[in-house]
């Protein structure tokens, strides 16, 4: 490596040139699925959106804004409304019960990703299994109202299962991991001296943890709850099978119109306005959809 | 607070595993009622009596199989690609189906495939279920492959070019073995994801082509019976193992890689 010039310089260009040019005809498969099977869909939904619904359930001319304002009927405003709610109170349930548990992991040396692990197995694990469980242990004819009958504590089965706090729970548990994982990242890189110093200048370890260590994992908290929040607000199956039908949320009302109801058009415009409402809660909480890849 | 955390620990991974353990506990009781009456295997014998059953897992591993391979093979060509060259387009399609929620995936892919039939005379069918999880996988593995990427060295690549290999050669010969653990890592990602699947699955499928989960959904549905749970500890206990499996293979081509 000496002489005068950057020593590389020929072999780096050449191999600049060469490995770029593969890698313009790597991005093409990629890119032709996309512009197939996910905006070409889109744009037909967009599409249809903008049509009127058809005599035999299909879409038809005029084009119109209708479906649009359907959307905000107070009907269907409760429905959008009530989503937007359980999402919320889910996100923040997950908050509150994945903080100090991402504080255990990130404090216990030695068994970090054991812990951790243990954490994320359930993920791996079908969603649709756990949410079974819970539906084994809450229905009427499940686990825990039939211990309470034998035990002659009730006299009917006690209503646990197909209401919003049944689908709630059903979300935290389903969406829990994903708050803990960014959660512990930042609380991992978090100085323990920090909390120390506090402490020796008098704070008592929860005044310690509330304004030092709660602040300074700010971006672990919007990360997670940004990860829970939306799947959340897009769910079907929880609101499907632990709310029985009662907890209508928006994702219920989309895959409706799309098959029982048949109004494609207004089931169109509900998908737009939820995935209007995901990237405005996306951007607007900092984080561009870039970073996340 | 030092007493609080392992306590709070405790009952928080309680209320992680026990709903799968009790779960699990009951698909050997002998009574249909949701009370322990002794053990038995019966309904697991019943998932190996049940023909739909074993049609729908065999329509699940087609489709996952199907899916994992053809979104890793072009997610690890994307991957790459997007690893020092700025394709703006490509990134921001990608995120955005990530952001996207399956329920509206599901019903853009079924509106869309609708409206091609109707030019092509086809049906929705397994065919359909794969095209949907080759969609929404690819940018799991893209995702997967450009952390693998972090750490690579580019120097590497320069070093087989020098040596007189050509591009194809260096990616196949150097690039595609360093990035195998990360590879395996995408493809078991896709796999778990594309099996698990139900909301987009069930909108695109058609009528003989059933997947497992949704026979477990319409099984939940109709009420109690402690074959789901059967079924539902075999699925558990064979994706455990199968991503154990996998976990091990990754893990020892990470090793043989840092030996090297």
């Amino acid at each position: 490596m000496s002489g005068g010039g950057p020593p590389t310089s020929f072999a780096f260009q050449k191999t600049h040139n060469a490995m770029k040019r593969l890698r313009l005809l790597f991005l093409s498969p990629a890119t032709a699925v996309m512009a197939l099977l996910f905006f070409a869909p889109l744009a037909i939904v967009f599409a249809y959106s903008l049509l009127t619904r058809g005599p035999y359930g299909g879409v038809m001319r005029p084009w119109t804004m209708e479906s649009y304002g359907r959307v905000f009927d107070p009907l269907y405003g409760e429905i959008l409304w009530r989503s937007v709610w359980v999402a919320a109170v889910s996100t923040l349930l997950c908050l509150m019960l994945g903080f100090p548990l991402a504080l255990y992991i990130a404090r216990s040396a030695g068994r970090k990703t054991l812990l951790l692990n243990a954490v994320m197995l359930p993920f791996w694990t079908s969603f649709l299994i756990r949410t079974y469980a819970w539906m084994f242990l809450l229905r009427d004819t499940g686990l825990i109202n039939t211990a309470l009958e034998r035990l002659h504590l009730i006299r009917a089965p006690l209503p646990l299962l197909f209401n919003t706090g049944a689908v709630t729970l059903g979300l935290v548990y389903g969406y829990l991991p994903f708050m803990v994982l960014p959660l512990y990242a930042t609380l991992e890189k978090l100085d323990p001296a920090l909390l120390d110093a506090a402490e020796d200048l008098g704070a008592s370890p929860w005044i310690a943890l509330w304004r030092v260590a709660v602040p300074l994992s700010k971006p672990g908290m919007i990360a997670g709850c940004l990860l829970v929040f939306i799947p959340c607000l897009g769910a079907y199956l929880t609101p499907d099978l632990m709310g029985g039908g009662k907890t209508v949320m928006v994702g219920n009302l989309i895959q409706n119109q799309f098959t029982t109801a048949r109004d494609w058009p207004f089931g169109a415009a509900a998908s737009l306005l939820l995935m209007a409402i995901v990237l405005i809660v996306t951007r607007s909480l900092g984080r561009k959809g870039e970073e996340l890849i | 607070m030092k007493r609080f955390l392992p306590v709070y620990a405790a009952a928080a991974y309680l209320f992680l595993y026990l709903p799968l353990v009790v779960l699990g506990v009951f698909s050997f009781n002998s009574s249909k009622v949701a009370m322990w009456h002794g053990f038995s295997w019966q309904w697991y014998a019943g998932v190996f009596h049940n023909t739909g059953l074993l049609e729908a897992a065999r329509n699940s591993l087609i489709v996952a199989v199907t899916a994992t391979a053809v979104s890793t093979v072009i997610g690890t060509l994307a991957g790459y690609a997007l690893w020092n060259k700025r394709a703006p387009v490509l990134t921001n399609s990608l995120c955005l189906s990530l952001l996207t929620p399956e329920i509206v995936t599901g019903v853009s892919l079924l509106a869309f495939f609708e409206w091609i039939f109707r030019f092509l005379h086809m049906q929705l069918g397994l065919h359909t279920v794969i095209l949907a999880h080759i969609s929404f996988c690819l940018a799991y593995v893209v995702i997967v492959i450009l952390a693998r990427l972090r750490t690579f060295d580019p120097s590497l690549e320069e070093a087989a070019l020098d040596l007189g290999a050509n591009e194809w050669q260096t990616f196949r010969r150097v690039t595609v073995p360093m990035l195998l653990p990360g590879i395996l890592a995408a493809a078991l990602l896709c796999f778990t994801v594309s099996f698990d699947d139900y909301v987009i699955t069930s909108l695109v499928a058609g009528v003989n082509s059933e997947t497992l989960p949704m026979v477990i959904y319409a099984m939940a549905r109709k009420g109690v019976s402690p074959e789901v749970n059967a079924l539902s500890v075999m699925v558990t206990v064979g994706l455990g193992v199968f991503i154990l499996i996998a976990g091990r293979l990754e893990q020892a081509q990470a090793a043989r890689e840092q030996r090297s």
